[in-house]
Formats: structure tokens, C-alpha cells, sequence
């Protein structure tokens, strides 16, 4: 069994009572590719809100190499090593491709660094490459704000892998793609996967089937079922809470 | 939240460095050349109190126009400025006594070497917090170096616990009514509303001269032009960019690693840094320091210069800043109980129908050139 990135003990949050993880246990090996499925309201993003420091756990650890997350502040999390891609895509409309990628590339994130923070050629190289990763090398002069909704999607994508991650934490990232769009999305994930950590939340049973190394399953907060695509779908627990009602 | 957005122009696709580097150029001849050959020593020391004043709407630009954060209290920091200025240039008056203020009849009363307003208050030894004052040197470094500190400490102390938007220029705009009303009530230490006045040598140099205020004039026109460039150096380094994310998704760049509280305190530091400056200079030029410049009157007309001049242009901010000092004194020349209706106007049409300022205006007048020019 390979080394665990991910230690996710006892986790339990309460938004006014309601509990929106309830207990769970979820670990996560080194260069794992993860999907993390359910109904809605199952606690799947608050799980990654968790994680990456969004949401404070009410209770339970999660540990992230040597790091306990749920002691630090977002950017500390980041910083550590986390990255994190929101549902909705969330790039900085105003600034242009390009200039979103430049601000995560993850150096001289201080106040002063970064004001005189000057581009180098193994950043620029850095920005071409990914920019062809994620099929943005001629709009990378475009402001963010006018790409399509799955150009946002990559773009955001493209964010993270400037940022280079050890764990990548991706919110349903072909939500809103067209077909041909979620192949290609298939494949860039298949890709940057390669060498690190991933949890992907994701709806589509078909693109789960094309990524995934292993899956699990929550329902009302708590853990429902883990193991192989296969495996979880002939569950009976979990056939019921996707069919039963 | 309090500030939706416009569509920056800065990252303009044609020619836009060689342009911003052109209308540099254009604000540097008019301030340095222009103005001191077409006006009389008159009209030009107006100038030169409306170009103390840009100080703040340079500030408020990149504070407001870039970080997003709307401070309807850079007067305090214009005030501090002003008062730390008034309070060397006073003691060196009432430390002369040949200037009209270290006259005899504080001789008499025992009193010479203090300030009168003091004498006057029955306050008959300097406070200590006046005595570092006497050092010109002390008092160029608390003008450069307090109000700076003072807005990173306060900016960082809210923006940490996430206040931000209207909730943080609601703490500003308390802040200016609060610095107004101590000064007026603490009267026998600062003045009170009739301010420090009847100064009339810096270093023993006499500001009432023709020729010192000349000098003085180019000395606000020049540093008003580095406060510029060195605003358009942050705007144009990786940090400008982070504040415009900040601006547009301040929750989505904590996860980009960075830490938002600190670039905002630093941000509004600067402000806070270029409004200090420009409240010393007022000071030396206008022979006063006075709560009717530190409260909320003047700290929301500071907002409107950056906001007439362009809340995304630093070089529009100092021609907002002219044109309406101007129209202000045309105003109270002619017409005084018009003034508040007219500015009251003026900010309402600016926010409804230009809210990029003349600069927008500028810019797409070019945009439009420009295309024309394509076919």
C-alpha cells in the first residue's frame, strides 16, 4: 500500500445543527486519482471546502502530509500544497489569461516579492506550456471574463497546475461542457493527475468511469460505500440511495 | 460589494504603454511648464493647494480604483500630514522672536517658545508628544513614516477579520469624524477649529515670498509626478495584478495562495503615504493646518476628484483634482451656496453616466479613433 497524502479522521461539521459530514473517515494515497460521488446534499463539497480551509471542521483532523489542515488559514493551506478548483469556475475575470496564470505561479506570494516580481524565462515557458495543456495558447492576450463558460473551466484548471499542487481538489470540472468538451477534459485530467494526488467530485457516471482509480461514495455526510467503479456500483446500498426514491 | 467593477483598461490591447507613457508626458509639461508660464504667482499657488489635494486622489485611485477598497477617511491622513508640518513650522515661529507670533506680549506672560494658541488655552508648557517636533529632521520622518504605519495597522487589523466593502468605509468615514472632533475639542494642544496658523519661515526660509512659492509649487507638481510613476510601477507589477483579483474575487485569491489582508493594508498604506505628503505640502503653502480638512467633508471630496478624474487612472485623478478645486473657487467666488448642490451633481452624473471618470471618456473617445483608423 502506498504512503497516505490525505488523513481525514473523525471529521464531523454542523451547520445550525444539521450535519453536513457526520463522522467521516477518508484517506487518500499518494498519486491517487479519486472520485468522490452522491446525491446532492451529501456533503461532497463541503468535504473539499473543508479541506482547503473554506469551511472549519466542528470537529476531527485532517492531516495533509505533516501539515494539520484544520489549524491553518486558507493561503497557509495552499501554500502547504493544496490546490483547489471551485464549482463554478472562478477566474479573475479582469485579468487576462495569461496574467491568471502568471498570479498563481507559486513564488514571491508576499507583498513585496510581488511587487518586484519580474517574469523569467522558465515562468514564460511555464505559461506556454500549460496554456497549450489546457487548449488556451491563442487567447492567452484575452481577458478571462470573455471565454466560454468550458474555456473558464480550463482556465481555472490551468491556475492550478501553474500552482502545482500535491493534492489537487477539483468541484465538478466538467459541469456545463459540451460532449466533446468533457472528452477532452477527460484527457487533460488523466494528464495532470500523473505525479500527484486528486479528489474529483463529480456527477457523471460515464466521465467517473473514464478517470477514476477508485471511488467513494457519501450519502447524508457519511461514508456509503469505497472501492473500484465496479464494485461500487453492484453495492446494493448504493443502488438503492441512486434508485430507491 | 461596494464597488462593482468597470472593465479595466489597463492591459488596453494597442499602443496603450506608449500611450500611458504620452499622456505622462502631456501631465508633466502642463504641470512644469505650462502652468508656471500662462498663471501669475496667484493663481498659481491655487494650483499648487488644488495639486496637494491630487496627492489623496492619486492615493484613492489605487486604493479604491485598483484594491477595491473605498475610504471615505483619507482626510486623517491628509490631517496628519498637515498637522505634523503645522506643528514644526508653528514651534519655529514661536521660537522666533522677530516673527509676529513670538511677540513680546508672549514674553511677558512667560510663555515664549510655545505656540500662542496654547498661551491663549492657559496651556503653559509644550506637551511632551510637541517636543520632538522642534527637529525638522523628526518631522519629515513621522510625515512619511506615521500615517503609513498608522492606515497598515488599522487596514490589517480589519481586513484580517475579513471587514471589508461599505463595513470598512464605514470605519474610515468614523475615523475622519472622530480625528475631526478631537482636534476641535483638544483645542489648547491642536488648535482647535481655527487650526494652526500664522507660520511664516520653514528652516528660517520665508514661504510668503513670490519666489519661495514658486519653488514650493514645483516642488508639489514634482513629487505629485513621482507619486504617479511610482503608482503606475505598483499597478504594473505582479502585485497591481493580485490587487485587480482581489478587487474581482478577494475569496478565490486565498487560494491562490496569497494572503488578501496584506495587500490591502499595504495598498492603503500608500494611500495613506501620498495623502501625508500632500497635507505637508498643503500646509507649507497655504500657512495653515485645520479640522475643516480632515473630516468627512473633505475626505468624500477627495473620492470625488478620483471619481470625476477616473477611479482606474492615476494621471486622471490629478486632472479631476485641478477641475474641481477650480470649479470649487470659481464657485465660492461667485456663488458660494451653489457649491454643495453643484458637487452633490456632479458626483451623481459622474457615477450614473461616466463611472470611469473623464479618463473612461478619453479612452473610448481613442477606442473609437483607433477603430476607425483600422478600416
Amino acid at each position: 500500500m502506498a504512503a497516505l497524502i490525505l488523513q481525514v479522521d473523525g471529521l464531523t461539521v454542523s451547520f445550525d445543527g444539521f450535519k453536513a459530514v457526520d463522522n467521516l473517515n477518508f484517506y487518500v494515497e499518494q498519486d491517487e486519482l479519486r472520485c468522490v460521488i452522491g446525491p446532492n446534499g451529501a456533503g461532497k463539497t463541503t468535504l473539499l471546502d473543508m479541506i482547503c480551509g473554506k469551511t472549519k471542521p466542528t470537529s476531527g483532523t485532517i492531516k495533509f502530509k505533516n501539515h494539520r489542515l484544520n489549524e491553518m488559514i486558507e493561503y497557509q493551506i495552499t501554500r502547504a500544497g493544496v490546490g483547489r478548483k471551485f464549482q463554478n469556475p472562478s477566474v479573475y475575470e479582469d485579468l487576462t489569461v495569461s496574467e491568471n496564470l502568471d498570479i498563481s505561479w507559486p513564488k514571491q506570494r508576499n507583498v513585496l516579492g510581488s511587487l518586484f516580481f519580474r517574469r523569467d524565462q522558465s515562468m514564460a515557458d511555464k505559461i506556454d506550456s500549460v496554456a497549450s495543456q489546457i487548449f488556451l495558447r491563442d487567447q492567452l492576450d484575452t481577458k478571462a471574463g470573455l471565454l466560454s463558460h468550458g474555456q473558464k473551466q480550463w482556465l481555472e484548471i490551468g491556475m492550478l497546475l501553474m500552482q502545482d499542487p500535491e493534492l489537487l481538489l477539483l468541484d465538478e470540472p466538467v459541469a456545463g461542457m459540451s460532449a466533446r468538451e468533457r472528452e477532452q477534459t477527460a484527457e487533460l485530467l488523466n494528464g495532470i493527475s500523473k505525479g500527484r494526488s486528486t479528489i474529483v467530485i463529480e456527477h457523471d457516471m460515464a466521465f467517473v468511469r473514464m478517470i477514476a482509480h477508485k471511488v467513494t461514495v457519501l450519502h447524508q455526510g457519511k461514508l456509503l460505500a469505497e472501492g473500484s467503479m465496479d464494485q461500487v456500483q453492484s453495492d446494493p446500498r448504493v443502488v438503492e440511495t441512486y434508485l430507491g426514491h | 460589494m461596494a464597488t462593482p467593477a468597470p472593465q479595466t483598461t489597463a492591459s488596453a490591447p494597442r499602443g496603450s504603454n506608449l500611450w500611458g507613457v504620452g499622456s505622462f508626458l502631456l501631465l508633466a509639461a502642463l504641470l512644469l511648464v505650462v502652468f508656471p508660464l500662462a498663471m501669475d504667482v496667484f493663481r498659481l499657488g491655487l494650483a499648487a493647494k488644488y495639486l496637494s489635494l491630487a496627492f489623496c486622489a492619486v492615493g484613492i485611485v489605487l486604493v479604491w480604483g485598483y484594491g477595491g477598497i473605498l475610504s471615505l477617511g483619507q482626510g486623517v491622513f491628509f490631517g496628519l500630514g498637515s498637522y505634523f508640518m503645522a506643528m514644526f513650522l508653528k514651534l519655529e515661529s514661536a521660537g522666533n522672536a522677530d516673527s509676529s507670533s513670538g511677540t513680546a506680549l508672549s514674553a511677558f506672560f512667560g510663555t515664549a517658545g510655545l505656540p500662542d494658541f496654547m498661551a491663549w488655552n492657559s496651556v503653559e508648557v509644550l506637551p511632551w508628544w510637541w517636543e520632538p517636533f522642534h527637529h525638522v529632521s523628526f518631522t519629515i520622518l513621522a510625515i512619511l513614516i506615521g500615517p503609513p504605519l498608522v492606515a497598515f495597522v488599522l487596514g490589517y487589523a480589519n481586513f484580517r477579520k475579513r471587514v471589508g466593502g461599505v463595513y470598512f468605509s464605514i470605519v474610515t468615514l468614523a475615523l475622519a469624524a472622530i480625528m475631526a472632533i478631537v482636534i476641535i475639542g483638544q483645542q489648547g494642544y491642536t488648535g482647535g477649529v481655527n487650526g494652526i496658523t500664522d507660520f511664516k519661515t520653514f528652516l528660517g526660509m520665508d514661504l510668503d515670498t513670490d519666489r519661495a512659492k514658486v519653488v514650493m509649487y514645483f516642488i508639489t507638481a514634482g513629487l505629485l509626478l513621482l507619486c504617479v510613476l511610482f503608482g503606475a510601477f505598483i499597478l504594473r507589477s505582479r502585485l497591481g495584478r493580485v490587487l485587480v483579483a482581489i478587487r474581482d474575487r478577494e475569496d478565490r485569491v486565498r487560494f491562490s495562495g496569497y494572503d488578501p489582508a496584506l495587500f490591502k493594508a499595504f495598498i492603503f498604506a500608500v494611500a495613506a503615504l501620498f495623502s501625508a505628503l500632500g497635507g505637508a505640502l498643503f500646509t507649507m503653502q497655504v500657512g495653515l493646518a485645520s479640522p475643516s480638512l480632515v473630516g468627512i467633508v473633505p475626505s468624500v471630496e477627495m473620492v470625488i476628484y478620483a471619481a470625476v478624474g477616473g477611479r482606474l487612472s492615476l494621471i486622471g485623478a490629478v486632472y479631476g483634482a485641478l477641475l474641481v478645486g477650480w470649479a470649487k473657487t470659481f464657485f465660492s467666488e461667485n456663488f458660494v451656496e451653489f457649491w454643495p448642490y453643484f458637487i452633490g451633481v456632479l458626483f451623481m452624473v459622474v457615477v450614473m453616466f461616466l463611472p470611469t471618470g473623464l479618463a473612461g471618456l478619453v479612452d473610448r473617445l481613442r477606442g473609437r479613433f483607433l477603430r476607425r483608423e483600422g478600416h
